[in-house]
């Protein structure tokens, strides 16, 4: 991607200036393929409003999600716009709670599994080998483990905090980001400017870091957003079989699942959590595709 | 081919160990075992304890434990449980039987709408209605299969309330008595099929009509459709009969490596629906601390992942002459 840049920002650079056309970097191309996007663009908007509405609405709304109000199950008004449950919590307060602790969940996710992968992956690609193949096995091997089934026993374990929940998912989801970055380092590492930076003198460190994951980073990028999308629908569902985020602390899958009597005779308690891990989710991933476009214009799904 | 895939098949042998060792450790550290036993009220006596150790073979180290376990399964035996009334291998075949109902089902439903969603969309590129199928393809996607599979059944249940009579069962794999024949017995089945097969279909439509639609596009841009084109062929008859069959390679490798998905997702959609299947078996052995169950879950599910992934592999070549393995 940026070998094509410089070739631009290069020897061509003062033609395009002499002839009035401004140069473009690369960020700017990438940012303006991705505000032509309608459906990302819109999905970024929302998604911010969502989360400054969990983290900064949470901390000035009336009611915490712990505190129990007079009022029970009462259906939504305008002093408990989400209504309450059967203790008198505000669902408001808790689906904001619920909200900040999953977006908390799959950001660490998506941190820790997106940098380990990246990691395994620029490392693996680029020893190729005797290296590649023992980190490439071991990835499958992650691969192999059922997610739900590895996380269920190892939050059954611990008291189910929520940074634990956030860790054993990352632990599990590393290798697909590995197996992404791997495959675009391995094409990488052949061009040209790595073996003219090789004859610069430069060591392995150098250029992996300086060059490879540098310029596979529009892959990256969008497989993380992907894993953010992921990991609220993991979270959500681990939550949901008693085996995620544990009482007093609360997420909105755990809420779903507390719910999940009440839903013909106290609707809201249901509608509202999940509206939101959908609104989440859905935000995201249009985000993600909106990414991809804008960072591989070769795939593009939309007109330009 | 066959010797490809009986290297492929002996590659997986370390692969499913491993694994089993891994979740092996992971079950054997992550809790006391007995934990339930002990917290009785009145406490049993240390002799009651020790026998129970020795039949769960908690006497011997770790390592050897695992021994013990993996001897046993080639022979048939798959260890014993925590509780008493459990035989694990009679237990895992039943349900397994349960579950590959399910996912046989949702499989077929979720590949049928996902082809004609994905080809549709792909024909009629950008307009309004592939945006629209789009837009249900991601929202598909980014919904929780739990809060999807509780929606269902409450639709379910006000259906039924409508009518006045049960018409889709919201509860369990069959009901516990059926009076009638074998077409009794049948339409049983069925209508307590019907939601839980919507439900986990679903899950996988999102995913597989985006995927259909690339891969159908793909095609419809190559130059032998062009060419077909060109020739005079009909728009219909290119589309069904030379495009269609080639986009469908790839449908048939996704569907057969999204099999540890859908095994995932059973386990969300037979807890809500109350069926026994393998899902429920994982959860409540989670739930017991029963060490041998969840490891004769694990082997299941790897088996059968890595039986599908190798068929996917197999089926790749056979549907494109292309593809040859050494």
């Amino acid at each position: 991607m940026s070998e094509h840049v410089d070739a631009v920002t290069g020897p061509a650079a003062p033609t395009a200036v002499s002839t009035g056309v401004r140069e473009r970097s690369q960020r700017e191309l990438v940012l303006r393929r991705f505000l032509r996007h309608k459906a990302a663009v819109i999905s970024l908007v929302l998604f911010v409003a969502i989360v400054v509405l969990a983290f900064v609405g949470g901390a000035l709304w009336r009611y915490d999600y712990a505190d129990i109000t007079p009022d029970a199950s009462v259906p939504p008004s305008a002093e408990h716009p989400f209504g309450t449950d059967n203790l008198g919590h505000d669902t408001f307060a808790q689906v904001l709670r619920g909200t900040q602790r999953s977006i908390e969940i799959a950001l660490l996710i998506a941190f820790l599994a997106g940098l380990f992968g990246t990691l395994w992956g620029a490392f693996s690609g680029y020893y190729r080998g005797l290296t590649d193949s023992v980190m490439m096995r071991i990835a499958d091997l992650v691969l192999t483990l059922p997610l739900l089934a590895v996380a269920a026993v190892l939050t059954r374990a611990t008291s189910g905090s929520w940074w634990f929940v956030a860790l054993v998912i990352a632990a599990l989801q590393w290798a697909y980001v590995s197996r992404v970055v791997r495959g675009v380092v391995l094409s990488l590492r052949e061009k040209e400017y790595i073996e003219a930076s090789r004859a610069l003198g430069a060591t392995d460190r150098w250029i992996i870091f300086r060059h490879l994951i540098p310029n596979a980073l529009g892959p990256i990028i969008v497989n993380i957003t992907i894993l953010v999308a992921a990991a609220i629908l993991v979270e959500t569902a681990l939550s949901f079989l008693g085996l995620g985020v544990q009482p007093p602390d609360t997420s909105l899958g755990l809420l779903v699942s507390e719910a999940d009597t009440a839903v013909s005779t106290r609707p809201w308690l249901f509608y509202f959590p999940g509206a939101f891990i959908v609104l989440i989710a859905l935000t995201i991933n249009f985000i993600g595709d909106g990414l991809r476009d804008a960072f591989d214009p070769t795939q593009r799904k939309v007109r330009a | 081919m066959l010797s490809y895939t009986l290297r492929r098949l002996l590659v997986a042998v370390p692969v499913v160990i491993a694994s089993t060792f891994i979740v092996f450790i992971l079950v054997t550290l992550s809790g006391v075992p007995l934990a339930n036993l002990k917290g009785r009220n009145p406490p049993p006596s240390a002799q009651v304890i020790a026998v129970e150790e020795q039949r769960l073979h908690l006497d011997q180290p770790v390592l050897q434990r695992y021994w013990t376990w993996i001897t046993g399964v080639v022979q048939g035996d798959f260890g014993p449980s925590v509780r008493t009334n459990v035989d694990i291998g009679h237990e895992i075949v039943t349900r397994f039987g349960v579950t590959l109902r399910l996912i046989a089902f949702a499989v077929v439903l979720a590949l049928l709408l996902a082809i004609v969603v994905g080809v549709v969309s792909a024909v009629n590129q950008y307009s309004g209605l592939d945006y629209g199928f789009t837009f249900a393809a991601f929202l598909f996607l980014s919904m929780p299969s739990f809060w999807f599979a509780v929606l269902l059944k409450q639709g379910g249940i006000s259906l039924n309330n409508l009518v006045g009579e049960p018409v889709v069962y919201t509860i369990g794999e069959k009901s516990v008595v059926v009076e009638g024949g074998t077409w009794a017995h049948l339409v049983d089945a069925g209508s307590h099929l019907i939601l839980p097969t919507i439900s986990l279909a679903l899950i996988s439509f999102g995913a597989w009509s985006r995927f259909q639609r690339a891969s159908m596009l793909d095609v419809l841009n190559s130059d032998y459709v062009l060419f077909a084109r060109a020739k005079g062929l009909s728009r219909r008859r290119v589309v069904v009969k030379h495009a269609l069959r080639t986009a469908l390679i790839p449908m048939a490798t996704i569907t057969a490596l999204d099999f540890a998905a859908l095994i995932s997702g059973a386990v969300i959609t037979e807890t809500v629906f109350q069926w026994r299947g393998l899902g429920d078996f994982l959860v409540t052995s989670v739930d017991q601390r029963d060490a041998y169950a969840v490891l004769a879950w694990l082997l299941v599910v790897a088996v059968a992942v890595i039986v599908f992934n190798l068929i996917a592999d197999l089926l790749y070549a056979l549907l494109d002459p292309r593809i040859r393995y050494e």
